[in-house]
């Protein structure tokens, strides 16, 4: 619905209105606080929620996956691919662990469904990359973004 | 040479490259200012405060490549840009930028060419200016750039109405349509309060006259709130839309210069033109004084000064509106232009004839 305005005889000659309008905006170009924010230099912090780039979490420089497929099972995009293995001391774990990221959609379920706290998605946003990568088990180990 | 030849192709030249330096100061100041109004910061990496980035702008158009589209006229699609930068530049011949001279017995008058028909002449080649958009919106053989050229050549044609209108008020006090003679004029005192000299500028003894004059120089040189031969909304880019690299950059050009030159004449016919600041006439005194350089020499010197910051207040002016005021719709333009404006100005022109008759002005 339109607002139904009625201008008085001082709007309707807009002369004073526009004056108002210059002040405002010379108001705005000498005072006002500017919002940008200069990027490579200074970053904005999103929240700890937000979901960024991959990354598996290790303790002791053991990664905490035991390659249990419950995150490819869940992941919508299909773009997790696990090939599980043995350790010496009958262990299991991911030989193979890796992320098709142009398939990723972000939705987190990953996080939500890895019963060992695994994978993880970190703050991370600048993803950019030459080439179409798949996210390989020894790059997602590198702790990049680790929320603890 | 003779001296009057000689000093003729200086005050070319420097015209000349005053108005082409225009075209990058103004690049910055509108990049930048627009950013600051609506609180960004705009380009600010190349340079002292971002300045470099109009020398990296325009070599940026000087390297593209300069295609032109198959389905256009191509006679008429490559001289168009030129048909609206060359009278823009023509324009500025006859506006005066310092006062006159007289040294060892020369006359130096500073104004490219002193014609009778002084700010006539401005106006009829300001008006060769919207062949040159016509021309582009037709040749280039596109529905939006043909609508956008339409308009324009309605919009200048309405508005130069009242732009001539708004200064005969003016001409018939000064009794002279030559724009050396008005800014002269104006620098008589037209009465003193409190000890302060107001001075003859054609604002204070025609405001209604400058106010005409004001709105419908923005509609002459296509800028906001009447840019609608290029509203991007609706007619994406209007009548430069098949233009790219430096044909474009003709076009922007074209607009800084008309936008320098109505600054000019804004300038020149309301606010005494080369006539010193206030205040400026004591700070001729001292320079005078200190360098014991010739007191007429210093003066000529400030009148430059004085009137250079009297355009670039005018174009930081077009800047600022533009990032003020939202466009008009076509409808409401016209009938500004025509419901509003031109009967103001016959009102005007009336009012003033009787105050010139009854000795008041």
């Amino acid at each position: 619905m339109l607002a139904q305005r009625k201008p008085g005889i001082l709007n309707r000659f807009y002369l004073i209105e526009i004056v108002r309008g210059l002040w405002i905006t010379l108001r705005n170009f000498l005072f006002h606080e500017k919002v940008t924010l200069q990027f490579p230099e200074q970053r904005r912090d999103y929240s700890p929620r937000y979901r960024g780039q991959h990354y598996i979490k290790t303790v002791n420089e053991v990664e905490n996956c035991t390659a249990c497929m419950l995150c490819p099972t869940v992941c919508p995009a299909e773009c997790i691919h696990i090939v599980a293995g043995e350790r010496e001391d009958k262990e299991k774990y991911p030989i193979k662990f890796e992320i098709d990221i142009l398939r990723c959609c972000f939705c987190g379920m990953c996080e939500e469904a890895c019963p060992k706290d695994a994978i993880k998605l970190s703050n991370i946003y600048e993803m950019s990359q030459e080439h179409r990568e798949v996210y390989t088990k020894d790059f997602l180990l590198e702790q990049r973004g680790n929320k603890k | 040479m003779t001296p009057e030849i000689s000093f003729m192709l200086i005050k070319v030249a420097i015209v000349l490259t005053g108005l082409l330096a225009v075209v990058p100061i103004m690049l910055f100041v509108e990049r930048r200012g627009s950013a600051l109004i609506q609180n960004r910061l705009g380009p600010n990496r190349m340079g002292p405060f971002g300045m470099f980035q109009a020398a990296c702008d325009v070599l940026k158009f000087i390297f593209k490549e300069d295609s032109t589209p198959t389905h256009v006229n191509k006679f008429y699609y490559t001289i168009a840009p030129w048909l609206v930068v060359i009278p823009a530049f023509m324009t500025f011949a006859v506006i005066p930028f310092a006062g006159s001279l007289s040294m060892d017995g020369n006359h130096f008058n500073f104004q490219v060419a002193n014609l009778d028909v002084g700010v006539l002449y401005c106006f009829a080649i300001a008006s060769l200016g919207v062949y040159g958009i016509i021309m582009a919106g037709w040749a280039s053989n596109n529905k939006y750039s043909l609508l956008g050229s339409l308009r324009s050549s309605a919009q200048m044609i309405s508005y130069e109405l009242t732009l001539g209108l708004s200064i005969v008020g003016l001409m018939m006090i000064f009794q002279s349509v030559r724009l050396g003679d008005i800014a002269a004029a104006q620098g008589e005192t037209l009465f003193t309060v409190a000890g302060l000299n107001v001075p003859k500028w054609g604002i204070f003894i025609q405001p209604v006259g400058f106010l005409l004059f004001l709105i419908s120089v923005f509609a002459e040189t296509n800028r906001l709130p009447f840019d609608l031969p290029e509203g991007e909304s609706e007619l994406i880019a209007g009548y430069h839309l098949e233009y790219g690299s430096m044909k474009f950059a003709l076009f922007m050009m074209g607009e800084f210069i008309n936008m320098s030159v109505a600054s000019a004449l804004i300038a020149t016919l309301f606010f005494g033109g080369w006539q010193l600041l206030p205040g400026l006439a004591w700070v001729v005194q001292q320079v005078a004084n200190i360098t014991q350089v010739d007191v007429l020499l210093v003066t000529v010197l400030f009148q430059g000064v004085s009137f250079v910051i009297k355009v670039a207040f005018f174009m930081w002016f077009f800047v600022w509106v533009r990032w003020t005021l939202p466009r008009f719709r076509f409808d409401q333009l016209m009938n500004l232009g025509w419901k509003v404006l031109f009967p103001l100005g016959l009102v005007n022109l009336f009012v003033t004839g009787i105050l010139i008759y009854k000795g008041v002005l």
